[in-house]
């Protein structure tokens, strides 16, 4: 089981220093992360929920504390190795898209692709989201669902090891959003993509392997789902 | 093309206006490079072809009158290399088809073609056979002005004799490249001539023959000039020799380098300028783009691309913009090149005028715009590479609003809404609103600078033709004539106002300065030539000692009420101390002024004059003219008229050019300037006032609070501008002091009142540009997406 291990962090602290006061975004936080895992984390609002995704997928480092993925070192890398991690590893879903709006939705898939070493087609990413027919529209020519899926292809297309959703669904409707999850779970099924989701929502932790909840910078409890279900049962 | 590139072009066109207003700068910046580097090159490489195979002298050198045996003398001077004696002598041309009597430079030349100093190139027709002793070969200057051909005849009053000359060639000398009379500095190509004409002609008919009047030495390797030069002079001192001198005091030579001296420092104080507002806007342009893109910046970091790869998108846009500019630069300059190469072909008399855009100047110009793209990216991209990656995915905290004292006095309080928006919002961002304010009124400045020459230009001829100048006509004489000459000139027809004239040839030294120079002795209480002083106010020659012009006391270092040494280079060439009694203001060439008396008392001699000022009745100007043209004792006359055109033509035009381009220029980074800063107001602001248009203000609401702000960051510019203009012109006054004229730092109101014109219509035109986007502003598209 222990080879299964594809993230391992242990002690992770995270502070910023505010003027005169710390404020402790993460509190000697321990985690393991197994190889196609689909895992969602609750908590509420600045429990530290995207400062710990962060640190895992690469984009900053922990005050204090180890983080590994496989044999590799996050903490200890400097910002060239980290960049070679993400790019070679690691597919972001974030809350707001943020895709480029000077692109269209084909080029921002293959703004991705073009960097990494085993991608598939910008094509195909998108008909995995279900966007085949959308493929030559600029950003503000989709509603923020189809962007949201846009931004989902875009992660998905690296083939990456793992992917990090903060908040996916977070700007969507319900229907929406069970279709963006819809998606996550398929890429997690059939890629065997290691996937984490963040999220408010507590309804969608019934889709997940393990649920992780936070609360003030520190884990409080890991629930492991007996059964995952389809995102079309859940509801909210 | 890879999505990057992609997203490069989108960029682009996206900011396709600020885009081009940079590349725009860029290549206003490329062209003046290009044209001062291609005038320079072309100049330098023609002047130093044309001295070489026509044998340019080193030294120069006129006398009274010495034997033939004395050239042998130099020529064993050591450092002496060659020599070539001549007679030179002035004479009064009656020239086919002009009214006033021209005035012919006749330089001696031999019978058979042998190669000689100072080399005539021969442009069309033949040299002058042995024997004719009426040919002449014609400079080409004086040939086209007046419309002369092979084979056209002239008169001349030869040492008193009237003589036909024929012309039988037309020609060219390094000697005369600008041909100029004298110490005029402007040349009149109708009334005044280069003749070479046979030295077996030129002797008997001024009784020099076996002997010469000027000398020019070509010196060998190594010499030293000035030993040469102290050499000559004292071999030709008991010839009456009025001083040898070297290329840097011959004129056409002097005038041709500072032309070439003046394309090396406009090629870059100009380029500097424009470069460095490309570079600021540049700086501007990106870094708005980088804050207003820090969250794809993010993304991009978040899906592996390096920093670097990332600094360098930005870096291209960037390059971009400077390499289209450079391309438009390069194209503009070389054609201005071609332009200004015309006009010196007008001016400078080259048997090739050489056009030389070599390759080194396009490695000029890329290098230095390339630079420029680096020094505005630089923030820019550095920013990019400092941006931490989890941090950018965090929009820009919200500004804080802090009532300031202007809030807190309440004055604030009884503006409508809309101004007290307009107002936080500067106060919101202090620096960037200096930064605009700053940007708009560098471009005032640079208005104000390029007009500013006009001024000058104006000025110069203002005081030089209206104040100093006021004679109608100046007639010289061979040599000084007794006081009743006078009377003669006085009684010829149409002469209203007679001031007679001294000129002596002098030396003037203070320690170790020295200059050649010629003394007006003018007579006290003179209408027609006046003296200006500081503040070009006219002022009354003194009784004793000697007015210098402000740059002659300046080379010589001395300031009134010191003394210096006069060696004077005629007569019996006494040598004596002079006090310096005051200074003139003059801005065109080096002058010495004394009072007629005082220079009779230092000359030992009796009232004398060596030519007279003349105001004459417009009426009777032929028939003086006519008169003139017959008077043996005449060796020149020169009327105002044609002088001030000749300044008109030379200067005027030649500055005049430049400055419709710098003009031209400036506009277009005023512009640019404008444009930009009403551009970046309104991405920067879209979505403020996108969201203000959903709460239901107007258009016309949301309308004015952008122009609004742009309005007052634009009168708050302009004065700073004006300010910072004047500046710009008294550092420009400063360093253009030539020693054949001088800029005045006199700014117009006309100046400013163009530069405030060209600025509130770029405003107006922006403003109108902007106004359309906030029109057509989709108001979805902003709420949906960062821009
Ligand atoms: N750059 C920063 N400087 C200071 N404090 C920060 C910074 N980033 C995060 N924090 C603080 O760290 C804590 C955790 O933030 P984090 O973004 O991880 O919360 P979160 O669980 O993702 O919350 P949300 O659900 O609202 O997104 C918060 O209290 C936040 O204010
Ligand atoms: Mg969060």
């Amino acid at each position: 089981m222990a080879d299964d291990v594809v993230f391992r962090a242990e002690g992770l602290t995270k502070t910023y220093r505010v003027g005169d006061v710390d404020v402790h975004a993460l509190r000697d936080v321990d985690l393991d992360l197994r190889r196609g895992e689909f895992v969602v984390i609750l908590g509420p609002s600045g429990s530290g929920k995207s400062t710990l995704l962060n640190i895992l997928g690469g984009l900053d480092v922990p005050t204090r504390g180890h983080v590994r993925f496989l044999e590799h070192d996050l903490a200890a890398d400097d910002d060239a190795a980290l960049t070679a991690f993400r790019r070679d590893h690691v597919g972001f879903v974030f809350q707001f898209y943020n895709l480029i709006p000077s692109l269209t939705a084909r080029e921002n898939v293959a703004l991705v692709t073009e960097v990494s070493p085993h991608p598939m087609t910008p094509e195909a990413a998108l008909a995995l989201v279900g966007l085949d027919e959308r493929m030559d529209h600029f950003p503000a020519q989709l509603s923020g669902g189809e962007q949201q899926r846009v931004a989902i292809a875009r992660a998905v297309a690296k083939r990456p090891d793992v992917l990090l959703c903060d908040e996916p669904t977070g700007a969507l409707d319900f229907e929406t959003g069970v279709k963006v999850l819809e998606v996550l779970a398929h890429a997690n099924r059939e890629l065997g993509t290691t996937t984490v989701v963040i999220t408010h929502n507590a309804a969608i932790a019934g889709m997940a392997d393990r649920v992780i909840r936070m609360r003030s910078g520190g884990i409080v409890g890991i629930e492991r789902n007996a059964q995952r279900r389809p995102p079309a049962e859940l509801s909210w | 093309m890879t999505a990057l590139d992609r997203k490069l072009l989108r960029d682009l066109w996206h900011l396709r206006g600020q885009a081009v207003a940079i590349a725009l700068v860029v290549a206003c910046g490329v062209a003046t490079v290009v044209t001062t580097r291609v005038g320079y090159e072309s100049l330098r490489i023609s002047q130093q072809e044309y001295y070489a195979r026509e044998r340019f002298a080193d030294v120069f050198a006129q006398l009274v009158r010495a034997p033939e045996s004395l050239g042998r003398a130099l020529a064993a001077l050591p450092g002496v290399a060659a020599v070539q004696t001549r007679i030179v002598f002035e004479v009064t041309l009656d020239v086919p088809g002009l009214a006033e009597p021209a005035t012919g430079r006749l330089i001696s030349i031999p019978e058979h073609r042998v190669p000689i100093l100072n080399d005539v190139h021969l442009r069309r027709g033949r040299w002058i056979e042995p024997g004719r002793r009426d040919e002449v070969i014609a400079s080409e200057a004086f040939a086209s002005a007046n419309g002369l051909e092979v084979g056209d005849r002239i008169g001349g009053v030869l040492n008193g004799r009237w003589q036909a000359l024929r012309i039988v060639g037309i020609g060219l000398s390094p000697e005369y490249v600008y041909e100029v009379q004298g110490t005029n500095l402007f040349p009149d190509n109708r009334r005044f001539g280069v003749l070479w004409m046979s030295r077996e002609a030129l002797g008997p008919a001024f009784q020099m023959d076996g002997a010469f009047n000027d000398v020019s030495l070509r010196l060998g390797a190594g010499a030293q000039e000035s030993e040469v030069i102290a050499r000559t002079d004292r071999l030709l001192e008991r010839w009456g020799g009025l001083g040898a001198y070297g290329r840097e005091d011959q004129i056409s030579h002097r005038f041709l380098s500072d032309e070439i001296r003046q394309n090396r420092v406009f090629g870059t104080v100009l380029p500097a300028i424009f470069l460095g507002v490309a570079a600021f806007l540049l700086h501007i342009v990106l870094s708005r783009l980088v804050a207003m893109q820090r969250e794809q910046i993010a993304v991009l970091g978040a899906f592996g691309y390096s920093r670097r790869r990332i600094g360098l998108h930005y870096l291209e846009f960037a390059l971009a913009c400077v390499a289209a500019g450079s391309l438009l630069g390069a194209v503009l300059g070389l054609w201005w090149a071609a332009e200004i190469n015309r006009l010196y072909g007008q001016f400078y008399r080259f048997p090739v005028l050489a056009f030389a855009p070599g390759g080194g100047v396009v490695a000029i110009a890329v290098a230095v715009s390339a630079g420029a793209a680096a020094a505005g990216a630089n923030s820019a991209v550095r920013r990019v590479l400092r941006l931490p990656a989890a941090e950018a995915m965090r929009p820009e905290a919200p500004a804080r609003f802090r009532p300031g004292w202007f809030e807190r006095s309440g004055a604030a309080a009884a503006l409508p809404a809309s101004a007290r928006m307009i107002w936080r919002n500067l106060a919101r961002r202090p620096l960037r609103a200096g930064l605009s304010v700053l940007g708009i009124a560098l471009a005032v400045a640079i208005l104000v600078v390029g007009y500013f020459f006009v001024d000058a230009i104006e000025t110069l001829g203002v005081v030089q033709f209206r104040t100093v100048q006021r004679e109608d006509v100046t007639v010289a004489f061979h040599d000084p004539r007794p006081n009743r000459a006078r009377h003669e000139l006085a009684s010829l027809p149409g002469v209203l106002r007679t001031e007679p004239f001294r000129v002596v040839a002098a030396r003037l030294r203070h320690q170790h300065a020295m200059r050649r120079i010629a003394i007006f002795g003018l007579e006290p209480g003179g209408e027609l030539r006046r003296i200006v002083g500081a503040d070009l106010a006219v002022f009354p020659l003194p009784p004793e000692g000697v007015v210098l012009t402000t740059k002659l006391a300046e080379i010589l270092g001395v300031a009134p009420g010191d003394t210096l040494t006069v060696e004077v280079l005629e007569g019996s060439r006494p040598v004596r101390t002079v006090r310096v009694a005051g200074l003139a203001d003059e801005l065109i060439g080096l002058s010495a002024y004394m009072d007629a008396g005082a220079l009779h008392r230092l000359m030992r001699e009796g009232d004398t004059l060596s030519g007279a000022f003349l105001k004459v009745d417009a009426r009777a100007t032929e028939r003086l003219h006519a008169e003139l043209k017959r008077m043996p004792a005449v060796a020149g006359v020169t009327t105002r008229q044609a002088a001030l055109q000749g300044f008109e033509e030379t200067l005027a035009e030649s500055l005049g050019i430049f400055t419709t381009v710098l003009v031209t220029f400036a506009s277009v980074i005023a512009a640019a300037m404008v444009y930009n800063a009403a551009r970046i107001a309104l991405s920067e602001r879209g979505r403020e006032l996108a969201s203000l248009r959903v709460l239901g203000f107007t258009r016309a609401e949301i309308t004015r609070l952008l122009l609004g702000e742009q309005a007052l960051l634009t009168a708050a510019a302009i004065p700073l501008g004006f300010a910072l203009g004047y500046q710009i012109c008294a550092l420009l006054a400063n360093a253009y002091q030539w020693e054949l004229f001088r800029m005045p730092l006199v700014v117009s109101n006309r100046t400013y009142g163009f530069a405030f014109l060209v600025v509130s219509a770029a405003a107006v035109v922006s403003g109108a540009a902007v106004r359309r986007r906030l029109h057509r502003l989709d108001l979805i598209a902003v709420l949906k997406t960062r821009e």
